[in-house]
């Protein structure tokens, strides 16, 4: 069976396959939608997660996009990838989701940042033991993580969640943002720096601890 | 071309990435064989966003994926006309 790899960066069905299931959910068969959905559903609350910030709304804007994506399938072309399709739709109900919020004025916008401002210096260090990905495992270092993506400001969140969570590459993220790719690279590059520079001081004791580490010497 | 650190500082994305060009990539290497400290830079920035990849970073609530195939299951039902 043919297979790519999808904007979650897991293995999911080929184009082929996947076309061939739409036109077959669009014949009649509509219980295969839920397997075509099956590898995009956890990105897609992520990128909700991210958008929103919260995880009620977040799973009930998923369920609505799910929907949406039901009701629109004849109009998915082969020309992009059908998880990437999701996403950016996904990515426009978050939106509209936050524009209805914002015409609620007890509930405050999150402040508009523009692409000159802030601190792009990373933090500076002489050493780094590397964090293994099993060290996920600890809650502690999964919110540390969680929390500085979803601090963030949005023009920056956005970037680092298509580009280093979605896997997206640079022309499709700057198709979804509708910027040039490259501003796709320039806030890339601030967000990765901003995040290091937050993160580093953090993350450090998450390193296991090296050999010399068992005689009470740091490495 | 020899290349400072707040210069490196400003390709380590990019670097990271494979988007810099041949050229730069070389000046890039020969800096970080003797600066500790850029080298240190791109090691954690680079482990930063492997660790971002992963999974674990975002948990989804329990039960999402039932419930979420549980209201498609009622949207489905209604358009074939089915229960």
């Amino acid at each position: 069976m043919t297979s790519e790899i999808s904007a979650t960066g897991r293995e999911a069905p080929g184009r082929e396959a996947t076309s061939a299931a739409i036109a077959r959910i669009l014949a009649g068969e509509v219980q295969l939608f839920h397997e075509l959905i099956r590898p995009v559903e956890r990105a897609v609350f992520v990128m909700l997660y991210s958008l929103l910030r919260n995880e009620t709304d977040a799973e009930d804007v998923a369920q609505e996009t799910f929907i949406k994506i039901y009701r629109n399938l004849q109009s998915f072309r082969g020309d992009a990838k059908f998880s990437t399709w999701a996403l950016s739709i996904a990515r426009n109900e978050g939106l509209a989701w936050l524009r209805k919020r914002a015409s609620r004025p007890e509930e405050p916008l999150e402040p508009v940042v523009d692409d000159s401002s802030g601190d792009f210096t990373p933090a500076l260090l002489t050493d780094w033991r590397e964090i293994p990905p099993e060290a996920l495992e600890r809650k502690e270092l999964q919110e540390y993580l969680c929390r500085a993506i979803l601090d963030l400001p949005p023009i920056y969140r956005d970037v680092v969640q298509l580009r280093d969570i979605d896997e997206l590459d640079v022309q499709e993220t700057a198709n979804m943002l509708g910027i040039t790719p490259g501003s796709v690279k320039v806030r890339l590059h601030r967000a990765r720096t901003m995040l290091q520079k937050l993160l580093v001081p953090k993350l450090k004791s998450f390193a296991p601890a090296s050999k010399r580490g068992w005689f009470g010497r740091r490495a | 071309m020899k290349i400072d650190c707040k210069h490196v500082w400003q390709h380590i994305s990019s670097y990271i990435d494979g988007d810099v060009d041949a050229a730069l990539r070389a000046e890039i290497d020969r800096h970080l064989e003797h600066c500790e400290i850029c080298s240190a830079v791109l090691d954690s920035t680079r482990n930063i966003v492997v660790l971002l990849a992963d999974d674990r970073v975002f948990e989804i609530p329990a039960g999402y994926s039932e419930r979420l195939h549980r209201r498609l299951d009622a949207v489905l039902a209604a358009d074939t006309g089915g229960d």
